[in-house]
């Protein structure tokens, strides 16, 4: 054995995990952002699917990605270039190689360098993939990791198959050791996760003990690094998806309104998790059902919640754009509904598996006649869970079907979420009308504009609503002056929101008011990461982040007003850019991309350096 | 059907006018439907009537229960959410022959398929009434509309025949112009526990007039028409002159004094094969059979929902947003 190696302290580290759809890369990348997670390192991950799920294996529409970045501090995104490429296969490393930083260390299997899988990955005939010329200025550890692995395992009595499997474990082995992180939570998962096949438990601990000597003894490496935790808030953490702290937070909300659960729903890319979530959790009473298609996801929400019951549907924007009509029924009947969109990238079919923020128009317009919903926006995974209870608060104290906007970065992302305590969540008001006397469909609270909601089965309040126009005693009118009526005392009911909700935030740079970066969702870790960056350097590049997009925080326009120069940016063609100028006549300045994939921090610098 | 029975049919009659073509079919299928439930013993709040958009989907506004005027084609759908939310309450879908089958057709699929309990009255008049007179997918073969002014070029849909194909656990046929047998048939399909068909043959006497003339007609309906009763041969004609018989796997008509009495078809809505059999039955030669085809227990969604969460609860206790939040891999900062 070497002499130990002296440790380096680092204060960030990104990682990308690479691979065949069924190399493992998402556990592998899950189970190294569980251990530095428990380390109490903070973590944000990205994984990145391809939309084939088994594509030909060893091609490059077939490496499936996943990318975290660990810190010190708070690191609010996944990263932009990786620290370390772990490539699989060589279509991985071709796939991948680029975006590895100067220096950084390239960890792949030498045992896939074969001619045919170099040949299948797209490299031209004589070109050898790990040559200096192709992975230039950066630290290549080739291990033969797949026939180490056969090799550790060989005195266990199963198929090569099945030990090559393991190989994913060597990897982490090597990563664990090269950034001294105990193995201990990996180990626990392994022995619960086959806790009914201990061997494979076994395989798998031996050959990342394997991994981690590897990398000790190979004398591939010059040092070891080390992250310390982060200055994390105090409390109990879990790590958490933005789609799992949806469906968390659906259940959590149910809990807080004292009313059953009901998510209508329909599977679809990459919202399908929040379903998946929330039927785990019939303990609670949960109806989580999966209907035929999308209209009957929203359409059994309706029904359900017209019945008295907490409602929710689920989907990604093309059945956002099926459940339209239904939404208005919503709409216009004034029932509470909780509409969560994981948008990904459009038209039509679109990116289904990569991110986008190009359903704003859609939420905010996307139904017949005049039909308004609150809009919220959620900006990081754990967000997601609080963004769905002050959608689920809305929507049951102000009679409304909300649409929550979340997308597929945040949606499969991951950090760590901090559990909050029950007496520290939002109260939901319900009531429901039981007294007979007096009772008139359309008849409004006058504070919140809302109307009654009655549960069928109620004894003497028996009423028919439905999505023809009626007047306040819930009698159909045609009558042209009662419709005026009620259109503008529904858009007013949603309007008024913007009295019960949180302020517009800015993170005001101490150093002047000359650039304001307006975002929303998912771009708020890039854009947080950049503006830090600048008020570091002295200069004044402020953040706003809107969590409410419809109706705006009341303090939105005197916000727009403070700064010289405000920077929308956004991953669509600029979406939330014209509402504000629609609302506040404000010129912005554009900051767009459509490339399925967040920004980087570096893409808002390169435009913000040009406007300082 | 109930002898306690506290309420009468004023009791589930709103105020309101009625706002159907004088003459038009639903007028009936409301009334009957109306002493069925009058009959039931249950209270006018223990009902949810559900409906999506055409004349018979006004239906909801007709009777003083709670109710849901919806969307076209999804009335199925929303009475799925609520009848799996709320199995307590006695749903009903009332629809017609283009919001039912054509734009709400998948839904109907899976609500037989799923066994929603509800009663689900499908008011089929084989047109467009409320958009003025075009063909629906019930409209035969050659039929002349507006749409189609030299007559349809497609098969139309039995609702018979697709929910037997569809394992329905209750269907029935009956008649706009045979209050009696109506009654019986609604009232059989509000005891069912399960999705339950009650294809009504519906007259629009302004868009469609007279389509079902020959099964309606009193002077014509005992030729045109077969009525299915449990136990019994299956007899038709003003004098009961004429039988079913099988011949293979097809069906025959036959005059009772031409064959031996026991090969004429005994009806038993217990047996889906025969159900099938009866659907099958069509064409100028062949009366149209009328009451219960089928009628089968099976488990049903809003139960089985129950089922599955009890279970859970018994086992694990109810949850709480702690054991909700505090779960999986949890670690400690501080």
């Amino acid at each position: 054995m070497n002499e130990p190696l002296k440790i380096q302290e680092l204060d960030k580290v990104v990682i990308r995990f690479s691979g065949d759809s069924g190399d493992g890369m998402q556990l592998t990348g899950n189970q190294f952002t569980g251990a530095s997670a428990h380390r109490g390192n903070d973590v944000v991950t990205l994984p990145d699917f391809p939309a084939e799920i088994r594509a030909t294996p060893g091609t490059i529409p077939g490496i499936s990605g996943f990318q975290m970045q660990f810190g010190d501090h708070a690191v609010n995104t996944p990263g932009d270039f990786p620290d370390v490429l772990v490539a699989m296969n060589p279509a991985a490393l071709r796939a991948n190689i680029k975006d590895v930083k100067k220096d950084g260390f390239v960890i792949t299997d030498s045992d896939t360098f074969t001619e045919a899988m170099i040949k299948k990955a797209g490299y031209a005939d004589d070109v050898d993939p790990l040559d200096a010329e192709n992975v230039l200025h950066k630290q290549v550890i080739a291990a033969p990791i797949t026939s180490q692995t056969i090799e550790t395992l060989k005195d266990f009595d199963i198929d090569k198959k099945s030990k090559a499997r393991c190989k994913n474990f060597f990897t982490l082995g090597i990563l664990f050791w090269l950034y001294d992180i105990s193995p201990a939570f990996t180990i626990q998962w392994l022995k619960g996760k086959f806790a009914k096949k201990p061997m494979l438990a076994d395989m798998n601990i031996k050959v990342l003990n394997e991994g981690m000597l590897f990398a000790q003894n190979s004398g591939h490496f010059q040092s070891q690094y080390r992250v310390q935790p982060a200055d994390l808030k105090p409390g109990m953490y879990r790590s958490v998806t933005g789609n799992e702290a949806c469906g968390l937070g659906l259940v959590a909300a149910s809990n807080l309104a004292g009313l059953d659960l009901f998510l209508g729903s329909y599977p679809i890319t990459p919202a399908t998790t929040v379903l998946e979530e929330v039927a785990k959790y019939k303990d609670h009473n949960v109806k989580a059902v999966q209907m035929e298609d999308e209209i009957a996801g929203v359409c059994s929400a309706i029904g359900a919640a017209w019945a008295g019951y907490f409602a929710c549907t689920n989907t990604s924007g093309p059945g956002i754009a099926l459940k339209g009509e239904a939404l208005g029924l919503a709409v216009i009947t004034e029932i509470p509904l909780v509409v969560i969109n994981v948008q990904r990238g459009g038209p039509s079919t679109g990116l289904p598996t990569k991110t986008e923020q190009s359903d704003l128009m859609q939420a905010m317009y996307g139904r017949n006649g005049e039909s308004p919903m609150p809009v919220l926006a959620a900006k990081t995974p754990a967000d997601c869970f609080h963004m769905t209870i002050e959608a689920s608060r809305i929507a049951l104290k102000y009679m409304t079907p909300v649409i929550l906007l979340t997308d597929g970065y945040l949606g499969n992302g991951s950090e760590p979420f901090l559990i909050p305590d029950e007496k520290d969540l939002p109260v939901l008001k319900v009531t429901q009308r039981t007294d007979p006397k007096g009772y008139q469909s359309y008849a409004r609270d006058p504070e919140t504009l809302a109307r009654e909601w009655v549960k069928p089965g109620t004894p003497g309040l028996a009423n028919r609503v439905g999505g023809l126009e009626k007047d306040i005693t819930g009698a159909i009118s045609h009558d042209p002056e009662n419709h005026d009526e009620m259109v503008r005392l529904r858009a007013k009911k949603v309007q008024n929101i913007e009295n019960d909700i949180a302020d517009l935030e800015v993170l005001q740079s101490p150093h002047g008011d000359d650039i304001l970066i307006i975002g929303w969702g998912s771009t708020y870790g890039s854009i947080r990461n950049s503006v830090d960056k600048y008020q570091k350097e002295g200069k004044g590049v402020s953040q706003a982040h809107f969590s409410h997009i419809f109706p705006f925080p009341k303090n939105t326009g005197d916000v727009l007003k403070k700064y010289k120069k405000i920077v929308v940016a956004e991953m669509n063609l600029g979406q939330l850019a014209p509402l504000l100028r629609a609302t506040y006549l404000t010129e912005t300045i554009p900051l767009t991309k459509i490339q399925g994939s967040p920004f980087t921090e570096k893409e808002i610098s390169d435009v913000i350096d040009t406007l300082i | 059907m109930n002898a306690e029975s506290n309420f009468t049919k004023k009791d589930f009659t709103p105020s309101g006018e009625v706002k159907w073509c004088a003459g038009c079919g639903d007028f009936g299928i409301l009334s009957q439907t109306i002493k069925v439930l009058s009959e039931t013993g249950k209270s006018p709040e223990e009902f949810a009537f559900i409906s999506g958009i055409g004349c018979s989907s006004r239906f909801p506004y007709y009777v003083d229960t709670y109710g849901f005027h919806t969307i076209h084609g999804r009335a199925l759908a929303i009475a799925t959410g609520t009848k799996i939310a709320n199995p307590d309450l006695s749903v009903w879908v009332a629809m017609g022959d283009g919001d039912g089958l054509a734009i709400g057709g998948n839904h109907f699929l899976h609500a037989v398929r799923r066994n929603v309990d509800m009663v689900c009255i499908l008011m089929d008049n084989q047109i467009y009434g409320l958009t003025k007179g075009q063909f629906s997918p019930t409209s035969f073969r050659g039929q002349k509309t507006k749409t189609a002014p030299l007559g349809t070029m497609e098969d139309p849909i039995d609702p018979v025949a697709l929910t037997m194909g569809l394992n329905g656990t209750f269907v029935a046929r009956t008649s706009d112009r045979n209050p009696k047998h109506m009654h019986e048939v609604i009232t059989r399909a509000y005891k069912h526990k399960g999705f339950s068909l009650v294809h009504v043959l519906q007259n629009c006497p302004i868009f469609n007039d007279g389509a079902f003339e020959k099964e309606s007609n009193k002077e014509t309906r005992a030729d045109a028409t077969l009525m299915l009763k449990q136990g019994e041969k299956m007899l038709f004609g003003k004098e009961s002159e004429k039988c079913i018989v099988s011949t293979g796997f097809s069906p025959k008509v036959a005059l009772v004094a031409d064959v031996d009495e026991k090969d004429i078809l005994v009806h038993d809505e217990h047996q889906a094969g025969l159900g099938h059999f009866l659907a099958q039955i069509q064409g100028e030669n062949f009366p149209k059979p009328l009451g219960v085809f089928i009628e089968r227990e099976a488990p049903t969604i809003d139960q089985e929902y129950v089922t599955q969460n009890n279970s859970v609860i018994e086992k694990k206790g109810r949850g709480t947003i702690k054991s909700l939040l505090e779960a999986g891999d949890t670690w400690t900062v501080g």
